[in-house]
């Protein structure tokens, strides 16, 4: 392997093309480390895709749009490992919403309330 | 409590426990502000860059608009053929206070990139721009996510300590304190038997010393009668003389 840990990318094709042109792209025989979610594409399959990046030890941070995440709120909720991380980031028609974020939620209430 | 045999030995064993856990819940309660300072840094700045974040997000989409336009629907092409990571993230570590915090570093391999060809036709200047305007974005996400898992990892250590030094507050240090107390409270008790002991042994002895002087009192009172010559009681003329 490598040195060095992957990002991997859930998220809308803009989303995932953007990064990808960005290089973090890794496709080998058997697996890559990104998915696109279409409007098609079935939860479970995000759901599948998540956990599967999740378990894997060569992946380092977790990239997922906000809407994708809101859809999967409850894998996430039971998500506790540190790493990978799993980032929340927006896309391209869902402005990002600090609100839903669960660390932004944490860091509001420590810095004192909603600011 | 009542397990521990009162004993002065015992005593100063508990007393060494007590200094001992003392000094660890002082010691603990230092980390937990350390960390606790730390805690804040990192909560401030995740609320910074997650505002930036949404600047650079939008810039970022809005070059990738701009490429649509220039270069066509290129979008399919991205995700084909063979892809190797250019970017990856190194994981390193922070110390904070004996708290070991991961911190990603963005690494680049440096191979070359992926689908070279997109925009050979047009708009090729407008998916570079993409490709820099994505780096940057995703650089960002990366010390990100470095701050958030530091977040994350920091709060696990602050409850972990918090519960610590709680646990030596509430629990360990007043159980010793018990012990100690009651070790106390034995120890005393011993030394007041002691002292009742002692002083009834003293009593007796005066009892008896009393009854001893008595006794030699009368004796003495007795003896004066007693030292006075026998003899010159008598006189030897006013006996007779005895004849054979």
């Amino acid at each position: 392997m490598d040195v060095g840990k992957l990002v991997a990318v859930i998220g809308d094709e803009d989303t995932v093309s953007g990064f990808l042109l960005a290089g973090v792209g890794h496709r080998t025989a058997d697996s890559t480390n990104f998915l696109i979610v279409k409007t098609d594409t079935k939860l479970q399959q995000v759901e599948e895709a998540f956990l599967n990046f999740s378990q894997r030890d060569d992946v380092g941070i977790i990239l997922i749009n906000q809407h994708i995440a809101n859809d999967i709120r409850h894998v996430l909720k039971d998500y506790t490992q540190t790493i990978p991380t799993v980032l929340e980031i927006p896309s391209k028609e869902h402005p990002y919403d600090p609100e839903q974020d669960y660390i932004m939620q944490r860091v509001n209430m420590y810095l004192g309330g909603g600011n | 409590m009542s397990e521990v045999p009162p004993t002065r030995m015992n005593q100063q064993v508990f007393k060494g426990k007590k200094k001992a856990a003392e000094s660890g819940h002082k010691l603990l309660k230092k980390k937990a502000d350390a960390l606790k300072v730390k805690f804040r840094d990192y909560a401030k700045m995740i609320a910074e860059t997650k505002g930036t974040m949404s600047t650079d997000a939008t810039t970022a989409f809005f070059s990738l608009t701009q490429a649509e336009y220039a270069a066509g629907n290129f979008k399919q092409k991205v995700a084909e053929g063979t892809l190797t990571a250019r970017v990856r993230v190194g994981a390193g570590i922070d110390n904070v206070a004996g708290v070991k915090l991961p911190v990603f570093t963005i690494y680049e391999t440096g191979g070359p990139a992926d689908n070279q060809s997109l925009g050979l036709i047009g708009g090729g200047k407008k998916v570079v721009q993409v490709r820099e305007r994505f780096t940057v974005f995703l650089s960002q996400l990366i010390k990100l996510a470095s701050l958030q898992t530091s977040f994350v990892t920091l709060d696990e250590a602050m409850k972990v300590t918090n519960r610590r030094v709680n646990a030596l507050e509430n629990v360990t240090i007043p159980k010793i304190q018990n012990v100690l107390d009651y070790i106390d409270r034995e120890l005393d008790e011993l030394e007041r038997e002691d002292f009742t002991r002692l002083k009834l042994v003293q009593g007796k002895k005066e009892e008896v010393t009393v009854n001893v002087s008595d006794a030699t009192n009368k004796m003495s009172k007795l003896d004066i009668n007693q030292d006075k010559d026998i003899t010159a009681t008598f006189d030897a003329q006013d006996d007779e003389d005895v004849v054979f």
